[in-house]
């Protein structure tokens, strides 16, 4: 019998559990992966959005709650708990020195990383390394660690956690914080959940999963069957595009493709379907995981030529390369007839004005449909490079209602000792889109005030069990 | 797997291709140092570790990496920290398996064997456990031999106590800084022209004061073995530790310590024609006791924490190099110490014929062993002070 049970080993779990350490309960934390994967998807992690009034070691001028709120507003299109919401900004101001209690280092921002200098913090070597410290700090404060183990259902009585069940073998607690992630591992529940499109294909059968392969949803299941209070849409997620040939797990960072704006996207039928330059990349690449999800056989293609090379983050696979647009075509099997029409009435169709890829500059096209607002320019110099993008899915945002509190609720009523935290509730505040580093603030927001939570629960627990006895 | 695929068949691409700027031998890209390119490219799309040490900033102002002279200058920057590989998303059982210091290893152990003086002196490398072993037994023997030689057998009699305390009753003084001269002279000669070769074909451009110094502050306080963080470097697991710069300075400064004792001893002899042996509070014996017992304790930490460390990191084949590297030292302090313990002693002439015999390895091997570690890693610490210093050539965009 342990005070706290904490399903699930990455950052929210890890937070949860070290805070309830810290707060006297006895802790054990069931990892589904091995030892080797472990952290979920916090080992992909580089960086915590941070609120700041001031220059803050690492960050650099300020950051007030107002703009932070702002930009979450902006990203989810509203669909957020303001309250959850500010409260996870106000905590993302002041964790850090916890943070560093318990091992984690920051850096100043990487390089190629300016548009997030001022906002976020990074981890030193990233959130594997993060991951790495909080498991040291947990094992020397006498948290019991177990990997490889899958909690597969929960016992539940009267709203109340009993029991966690890793197969046959069960783990009784006196409260339970639940920070196993989200549901994208599980292939056939994004399948379901996406649908068959106009075209009667199954778009989720295409999807990448970034990030681990251990976050399979079963948890969340469970809570379904047991009647927990659930909201969000299920095909939304934080869905970028990626390199199409990114593994199917696990592609992490590297697989991103920071092209699309110095170029086109073409679709299957060899035509563009949206503004490439609408927005500086690391505000926009959220939108095209979905926009390449919405296309036919959920495949894309970003061309660019000569001029863009050394431009962007270097990718992690080679491009396919070629000396003319024709022979780039069939390369990448593509029409080579509407292929090369839809890039002549791109190239005819640029104004350039003066190219400059650091700000939003003044190369546009006219007179054709969609248009590029930025950055346009002839792509006429080879030799020319293009890239197969398809969605990869990070974490799914379907999940756990929960409180200022993590509190796990059913029909309304919180539950008395079942927290929720992380990817598994952060759909509360994060409806759609995604803006950088908020996954980790709010898994360390609601992480940490589950491991509070969760103690006091346990202590009650405790003490009423005495007066019971008494 | 797709990706596998065309990150394998760039390697192999780049394996045996002979575009390279080597210009003195026509060697072409290495199955190796494809490999760190292989790696690098994964690296320098993620760059989470660009706060750990030189390498990674480093690798971020390149895009490609098909320059055997660029390779073998990150892998010589690379000081097998491990902080890299257990902070790594894509480090093994993820299948793209990347292993920095792994990779880097096998990469240095080939620029010791490419630009060695002679070249066919290069080979040493290779099985260099067994090169100084066989060098410890033959230095063992001859003075052994020698000793016998000169002063009838191996013990002084205790009757002939004279002996006692004098080695130059047993060796000449001239004979052995001869002897020793020449053997140093031509490490010197050797590692110079090697790390020279080195230095040209890795084009630093040009060394400022600046430069220069913060590369010596660098090398002097083994900056990139503290993690970027201050808090050490990796030896069993993903535990940071200061242990294994602490036993490496022990071991580097008790080195220079014992040097400079000897230094100064031959400066007594030929400048002021003070003859050993020197009294127990005389400069020479103090600095080369507290230099012995700093590379007694060095390198038997350093050895604990190689027999100990994750097998992950740097390259199980070059483990005999090391650990005979780290013997050496030891049984160079450990007979130097215990001659100065027992020079009064009949057992003298014998101390001094296996002391002298271990120095001697020492110096016919440092060429050829772990000792240019030191050597190449101070030349890829000054290109690194001085490339930082000049203006970055790329304009990524920021993400």
């Amino acid at each position: 019998m342990w005070d706290v049970i904490v399903v699930g080993g990455g950052n929210a779990a890890l937070c949860g559990a070290l805070m309830a350490r810290e707060a006297g309960a006895s802790v054990l934390l069931l990892e589904a992966s091995p030892k080797e994967w472990r952290g979920g998807n916090s080992q992909h992690t580089r960086n915590l959005r941070c609120m700041h009034d001031a220059p803050q070691d690492v960050l650099v001028d300020a950051y007030p709650e107002e703009e932070y709120w702002q930009d979450l507003l902006k990203v989810t299109g509203g669909q957020t708990n303001e309250a959850l919401a500010r409260m996870v900004i106000r905590e993302s101001s002041t964790c850090r020195d916890w943070m560093r209690k318990h091992g984690v280092r920051f850096q100043p921002p990487l390089s190629g990383t300016l548009h997030v200098a001022r906002t976020n913090a990074f981890f030193m070597g990233g959130g594997k390394a993060l991951v790495n410290a909080y498991y040291l700090s947990a094992e020397k404060l006498g948290i019991d660690i177990l990997y490889d183990s899958p909690v597969d259902d929960l016992e539940i009585k009267d709203g109340k956690f009993v029991a966690a069940m890793v197969g046959d073998k069960r783990y009784a607690g006196r409260a339970v914080i639940l920070g196993c992630g989200g549901f994208e591992s599980n292939r056939e529940w994004v399948r379901e959940a996406w649908g068959q499109n106009e075209r009667g294909e199954w778009p989720a059968e295409n999807f990448l999963v970034r990030g681990t392969r251990y976050n399979m949803g079963a948890v969340l299941k469970v809570m379904m069957r047991e009647g927990a209070d659930t909201m969000g849409d299920p095909t939304q997620a934080h869905c970028v595009a990626i390199d199409a040939r990114a593994p199917q797990y696990d592609g992490g960072i590297a697989t991103r493709l920071d092209c699309v704006s110095l170029g086109v996207v073409l679709n299957c039928n060899a035509e563009r379907f949206y503004d490439e330059g609408e927005d500086f990349w690391p505000k926009r690449y959220a939108l095209w995981g979905r926009l390449v999800a919405l296309q036919p056989k959920q495949i894309a293609y970003t061309i660019i030529d000569a001029k863009s090379v050394g431009r962007f983050m270097p990718p992690v696979f080679p491009g396919v390369k070629a000396d003319t647009l024709p022979e780039l075509a069939q390369k990448l099997g593509l029409d080579e007839t509407v292929f090369m029409k839809t890039i002549n009435d791109f190239n005819a169709a640029c104004r350039v004005g003066t190219f400059d890829h650091t700000i939003q500059d003044d190369c546009h096209t006219e007179g054709v449909t969609p248009e590029k607002t930025h950055w346009a320019r002839p792509i006429d110099t080879g030799p020319f490079y293009g890239y197969a993008l398809r969605p990869g899915i990070t974490f799914t945002y379907f999940g756990l209602v929960t409180d200022e509190k993590s509190s796990v609720f059913f029909k309304g009523k919180a539950s008395p000792n079942m927290f929720a935290a992380g990817e598994i509730s952060a759909g509360n505040v994060l409806g759609k889109g995604y803006t950088a580093g908020v996954g980790m603030s709010i898994g360390t927001a609601f992480g940490r005030i589950a491991g509070t939570q969760a103690a006091a629960a346990a202590k009650k627990m405790k003490e009423g069990a005495q007066h019971a006895v008494a | 797997m797709q990706s596998l695929e065309s990150l394998t068949r760039e390697a192999q691409n780049l394996a045996g291709s002979t575009e390279h700027s080597i210009t003195w031998h026509k060697k072409g890209i290495t199955a190796n140092e494809a490999e760190v390119a292989r790696a690098l490219q994964i690296c320098n799309a993620c760059r989470y570790c660009e706060g750990f040490c030189a390498v990674f900033p480093a690798m971020a102002r390149r895009l490609e990496f098909d320059n055997k002279a660029d390779l073998n200058y990150l892998a010589n920057l690379c000081h097998n920290c491990g902080a890299c590989l257990h902070a790594c998303q894509y480090a093994p059982p993820h299948e793209f398996m990347v292993n920095i210091p792994q990779a880097m290893a096998k990469v240095r152990m080939e620029t010791y064997t490419d630009f060695a003086w002679p070249a066919s002196l290069g080979k040493l490398y290779k099985n260099n456990g067994v090169t100084l072993s066989l060098a410890t037994a033959f230095g063992l023997v001859l003075f052994l031999v020698l000793t016998v030689l000169s002063a009838g057998n191996l013990l002084s009699q205790p009757q002939s106590a004279p002996l006692a305390g004098n080695f130059y009753a047993i060796f000449p003084h001239n004979t052995l800084a001869l002897m020793f001269g020449v053997v140093f002279g031509f490490a010197v000669l050797a590692l110079g022209i090697g790390v020279t070769r080195f230095w040209k074909e890795i084009t630093p451009g040009q060394a400022t004061q600046e430069a220069v110094s913060e590369a010596a502050h660098n090398a002097l306080k083994l900056k990139y073995l503290d993690g970027g963080h201050g808090e050490g470097c990796n030896d069993e697991d993903d535990r940071f530790t200061l242990r294994r710069r602490r036993f490496h300075h022990l071991t580097f400064y008790g080195f220079m310590l014992c040097f400079a004792a000897t230094s100064v001893a031959t400066l007594y002899h030929y400048m002021f024609g003070w003859q050993a042996p020197y009294g127990y509070f005389s400069l020479p014996v103090i600095l080369g006791t507290l230099g012995g017992i700093g590379l007694l304790v060095g390198p038997a930490g350093l050895l604990w924490l190689n027999l100990n460390r994750s097998p992950l990191h740097g390259d199980a084949e070059q483990k005999p190099m090391d650990r005979a590297f780290i013997i050496l030292l030891f049984l160079t302090s450990l007979t130097g110490l215990g001659l100065l313990v027992l020079r009064e002693t009949s057992a003298m002439p014998l101390l001094l014929a296996v002391h002298l015999g271990v120095v001697m390895a020492l110096f016919l091997t440092l060429p050829y062993g772990k000792f240019a570690h030191g050597i190449y890693r101070c030349a890829a610490l000054l290109k690194w002070s001085i490339e930082k210093r000049q203006p970055n050539k790329l304009s990524l965009g920021s993400d």
